[in-house]
């Protein structure tokens, strides 16, 4: 029997798009001041406006820093630390009780499917809240010393990819250790950020101690490199972040960075192979590959290539492309016209390398951003699309024949965010681990995050970690 | 409480409650059908408390380990969401609870609801351990070898209390949430003179997340019960500090017999920060090795 | 599955020349992950399935129903009210289609088989000492004749647990092999009882020692052991029978059984099925559902999407 599963789309009337003609400082919406603009968002999945917004001035900076400024000197660092954490509680209670909303404004705005940011965005944001209300009042015991002190302002620039997701790992560990935000959401997807900024409202969150300014690169960098800020707090792109280590560097300022990656996926032929074969989909598919832990390169040992590749492509063949709205899309749409363009680029250049490409059939929509989940083998380590970051759902295959070459291969690459280890055998998952240089090591699984976990890269993707007790850290005066 | 005991001024008469029992998540009446007068700081009667015998003692503990093993195995995420919705659920009683602690010690109404509110923010202080011990008291071990090793801990087992006279709500808070919020269970007995604010926590926690025989009150006498808590092989560690000298010493003596951990801390100051001592004291600590290699 | 899996299939008899090799096929077999094999069965447990679709899936569900009554109470009265249920489960709505079989304990089986006749409903019997599979070889293979001799199409056997677990694989595999002689032409569904194997790694290979002794069907539980049929355990039985089909060429079917109550949870199973193993199981021949209750819940999910309201347990008929 054919089963074909009818649409099942989220209602989207939970949300009210509208023009968020304003820019959230001091604890309200205000209008961009001169320098300021606006820029349009769109819908990836259908090409749709979904609202206009404000793009951030140097006036409108120059107002959100001196804002957080007043905010962390009058009230928030010397709020104790207890009470800081109950607004911090109300906030992961909040986001809670509107996950819906969210969830469906997250997937409208990114491209990404409902399922993920409904089972994945949303309840990871509210946690990271949560587990971070928690170090408020436990800051002495963090390792850091008996009283830790706050640094003071921190500007965050966070990516598209995981638009509130990447907002809560920034603002929540800031907050809790007592500081102040100024935090620039990517242009294509600043919407959540917005209606994060509403949540600060309703938490009755003291004015000031978090803002949002809206805008693209360029407010990006009147932010990290504004006078008045403590801290800088980047993810995005590696490019990106080499220039704001520049910046920072000339006013000694705390930089934390979380960047690309170009991920090892190591199957070993005593994998559990379905189990792996959900880890390498998951791995690379998972948010359409605009994930910058993505295991983009799928190092299998030889003995073990041809039924694994057999196997993922069989897994392929199941996944389910299209509306993201739709609770049964497995595969949502590109961000931007311009990162589609990016992953054409380099598929095309796994042609022209001599790769084989591969795509399940599958119909992308008419209109927005459609790329095929891909897989690429005969993949050698010279081509572009085993080197640089894709940031979409393209596969490369590789393989090799013994534990120290998997090692060789893996780490051959100037990234090192994470890593992915398939085998049924303990003693060689901790071999590998040891050997591996990347921030996260995932064994038998990929693609997990936990509040509790830090976070973060070896190498050109960045420094720092976020989340757990380690992440603390990047917002402490710890020296 | 005491505003409900008369007719009120149109004359309708007061709708009085029984107080029982908190075992496994039901109510039960003491299986020995006694109870005993609860009295207002000024010796006015208040309620008849349930006055629990060791049978309910035993049955206490048969359901705090019925308990454990699901509790225990809770991720530290999601005891530490659950027992932040006791926090909310602590906070919608607060009058209750100030009107209570007042009766019992004849606080003024400030100082009454500055119990109350410390006594929820005491709460909320625990709930946010719950995934932070681990990382604070776990470590990972450089053992000269081809072995990774780590230590962890884990709760203990079925922990009994002995509730704190001299701060009914703040101290009974203060000694179950440092227990319960690393997996053990807890059979606890109420303060003899002042068991109200237990009995209204057992109501809050029954109506909240927590799973039943994760806490389990008892009221009653401490010189009947305490013993028999005490010298119980399934009870893993007990808190002594609120027992008098030298029943004290007489419990952790039978304490002795399967080796409870024993924490003898007193009945002191219950408004200063908590420290880590009572959550350590109900912790073990597992060492796991594990070879490194090809 | 793999080239070397395929290349040994090809000779059972080689496979199971020794309970030497059968093990080191067996334990050959690549491990189950629990934790991402859950995953992914909490995902496909989120489809959503709707309108169409949803109607497709109750009829397909109620389709591949094997009606099952298996208590020390049953009488010929409670078999011949099952199986009046059976051939038509809707008396309001003809369109309902009737369930793929009646599975009843051996010496019911005539009563079955009279209960069903003229309908397409086949006639399925437990059997070898059903539940615990703890009697001997005879007593279990004169259990499967009689009931192959009152007229069953299909017989479902248990597999010797305490022997598997024991690692004495060779004795299941002979036992099942025997049994499949004894059942003739009629459909063997072996019951691996994963309740009782604990792991994941065992489902697989309990799955593939059945496959191996000739099974038509393998089938997750009694019913009589919890837990009984979920959706993990499932989902690995079908990548067994998956695997096997390409390694070996031969189709097997699975049948879910016990703790499947709810129209929801059916739902589950066929989409299980369908991102698994494929379109090609969803099918009574391949995919059986063995339940009781879950039929009127079926019945009433289909009423409910035909009228636009919710009815109640007063509407469906008890038997």
């Amino acid at each position: 029997m054919k089963f074909e599963y009818a649409p099942a789309p989220e209602s989207r009337s939970i949300v009210s798009l509208r023009d968020w003609n304003g820019l959230f400082i001091g604890g309200e919406f205000v209008p961009g001041t001169g320098g300021s603009g606006v820029f349009k968002t769109v819908s990836p999945a259908t090409e749709e406006v979904l609202a206009e917004v404000t793009s951030a001035g140097a006036e409108d900076v120059d107002r959100a820093v001196a804002a957080a400024r007043a905010a962390y000197e009058r009230t928030w660092s010397v709020m104790p630390g207890r009470e800081r954490g109950k607004y911090l509680f109300r906030i992961a209670r909040i986001l809670q009780e509107r996950s819906r909303e969210l969830a469906v404004l997250e997937t409208l705005d990114n491209g990404k499917p409902i399922r993920e940011s409904r089972d994945v965005d949303v309840p990871l944001a509210a946690a990271h809240f949560f587990y971070h209300a928690g170090w408020s009042d436990k800051l002495s015991y963090a390792g850091y010393g008996p009283s830790p002190r706050p640094l003071g302002v921190a500007g965050q620039v966070i990516p598209w990819n995981f638009p509130l997701l990447m907002l809560a790992w920034k603002i929540a560990p800031a907050l809790a250790c007592g500081n102040t935000v100024v935090l620039k959401p990517a242009e294509t997807t600043p919407l959540t950020a917005l209606l994060f900024a509403e949540i600060c409202q309703q938490a009755d969150l003291p004015p000031g101690v978090v803002n949002i300014v809206t805008g693209a690169g360029d407010t990006g960098r009147l932010l990290v490199g504004h006078p008045g800020i403590d801290k800088v707090a980047f993810t995005g792109s590696t490019e990106v972040g080499k220039e704001i280590a520049r910046t920072c560097a000339r006013s000694r300022r705390r930089l934390t960075l979380e960047l690309g990656g170009k991920a090892a996926n190591v199957v070993f032929d005593d994998a559990p192979v379905d189990q792996a074969v959900e880890g390498i989909v998951n791995g690379i598919f998972f948010n359409q590959g605009h994930v910058c832990c993505a295991g983009s390169r799928l190092l299998v040992q030889e003995s073990a290539a041809e039924d694994v590749l057999a196997a993922l492509r069989r897994r392929m063949a199941t996944l389910r492309l299209g509306d993201p709205l739709d609770k049964n899309t497995d595969v949502g749409a590109i961000n931007s016209a311009k990162q589609l363009a990016k992953i054409r680029t380099l598929a095309e250049s796994g042609d022209a390398d001599g790769a084989q490409r591969w795509s399940p059939p599958c119909v992308l929509p008419d209109r927005g951003f459609w790329f095929p989940p891909t897989v690429f083998t005969g993949v050698s380590q010279a081509h572009r699309i085993a080197r640089e970051e894709i940031f979409g759902p393209v596969l490369s295959v590789l393989t090799f024949r013994t534990p120290a070459e998997a090692v060789e291969k893996a780490n051959n690459t100037p990234y090192g965010l994470s890593a992915g280890v398939w085998t049924e055998k303990g003693s060689r998952i901790l071999w590998m681990a040891g050997r591996l240089r990347a921030g996260v090591v995932w064994a038998n699984t990929f693609n997990r995050f936990d509040p509790s976990s830090p976070f973060g890269g070896y190498k050109e993707s960045g420094y720092g970690r976020e989340g757990g007790r380690h992440g603390l850290e990047a917002y402490l005066d710890v020296h | 409480m005491s505003t409900d005991q008369g007719a009120g001024a149109a004359g309708r008469i007061a709708v009085r409650k029984t107080y029982k029992l908190y075992i496994g998540g039901a109510f039960p009446r003491s299986e020995s059908g006694r109870s005993y007068a609860v009295t207002d700081h000024r010796g006015g009667f208040l309620a008849n408390a349930a006055l629990a015998s060791r049978k309910d003692a035993r049955d206490a503990v048969v359901a705090a380990r019925k308990a454990f093993a699901g509790w225990s195995a809770a991720t530290a995420y999601n005891r530490g969401q659950v027992l932040y919705r006791v926090a909310e659920l602590l906070e919608g009683r607060r009058a209750q609870f100030a009107a209570e602690v007042r009766a019992a010690s004849g606080a003024a109404v400030r100082a009454a609801e500055a119990e109350v509110d410390a006594a929820v923010d005491r709460w909320v202080w625990y709930a946010g351990w719950a995934d932070k011990l681990t990382q604070v008291r776990g470590s990972a071990n450089p053992v000269a070898g081809p072995y990774f090793g780590f230590s962890l801990p884990e709760p203990t087992g079925v922990v009994a209390v002995l509730a704190p006279v001299s701060s009914p709500l703040l101290g009974l808070v203060s000694v179950i949430a440092p227990a319960i919020v690393s997996g053990n269970t807890v059979v606890v007995l109420a303060a003899e003179r002042c068991p109200l604010p237990a009995i209204t926590l057992s109501e809050v926690l029954a109506t909240s997340d927590v799973p039943g025989g994760v806490v389990n009150v008892l009221t009653g006498r401490m010189a009947e019960i305490a013993p028999w808590l005490a010298s119980h092989m399934d009870v893993n560690a007990i808190d002594l500090s609120a027992a008098p000298e030298p029943l004290g010493c007489e419990l952790a003596e039978s304490a002795a017999a399967n080796l409870k951990r024993v924490l003898r801390l007193g009945d002191g100051d219950w408004s200063a920060e908590p420290g880590l001592e009572r959550m350590f004291g109900y912790l073990e600590t597992k060492t796991v090795w594990h070879p490194v290699g090809i | 599955m793999n080239s070397s899996v395929a290349t040994a299939v090809s000779d059972v008899t080689s496979i199971a020349a020794s309970g030497q090799a059968l093990r080191r096929f067996l334990h050959g077999l690549p491990g189950v992950d629990e934790a991402g094999a859950q995953a992914r069965a909490a995902m496909l447990a989120s489809r959503s399935i709707k309108t169409t679709a949803k109607r497709q899936a109750l009829d397909a569900a109620i389709s591949m129903i094997d009606l099952t009554t298996l208590e020390g109470q049953d009488t010929p009265g409670k078999v011949l009210a099952m199986c009046a249920k059976a051939r038509r489960p809707d008396p309001a709505d003809a369109t309902a289609p009737p369930v793929a079989a009646v599975c009843v304990y051996p010496d019911l089986v005539p009563v079955a088989v009279s209960g069903v006749a003229g309908s397409a409903v086949r006639v399925a019997s437990v059997a070898t000492a059903f539940p615990s599979g703890r009697a001997s070889v005879d007593v279990k293979l004169a259990d499967v004749k009689s009931a192959v001799a009152a007229g069953a199409g299909e017989v479902d056997m248990v597999i010797d647990r305490g022997a598997f677990l024991a690692g004495r694989y060779l004795g299941v595999f002979e036992e099942i092999a025997a049994v499949r002689a004894a059942c003739g032409d009629a459909h063997l569904k072996v019951i691996l009882e994963t309740g009782e194997l604990a792991t994941l790694d065992n489902v697989r290979r309990a799955s593939w020692l059945a496959m191996l002794a000739g099974a038509d069907f393998i089938k997750t539980s009694t019913g009589k052991v919890a837990p009984a049929a979920t959706l993990p355990v499932t989902m690995v039985m079908l990548e067994a029978v998956r695997d096997f089909r390409s390694a070996h060429g031969r189709q097997v079917g699975v049948k879910a059984a016990g703790g499947i109550r709810t129209a929801k949870d059916a739902i589950r199973y066929l989409v299980l099925v369908n991102e698994t193993a494929g379109e090609e199981w969803l099918d009574p021949r391949w995919f059986r559902i063995g339940a009781s209750s879950l039929l009127n819940d079926l019945l009433m999910q289909r009423t409910r999407m035909a009228s636009g309201r919710y009815s109640g347990p007063d509407y469906f008929t008890m038997d």
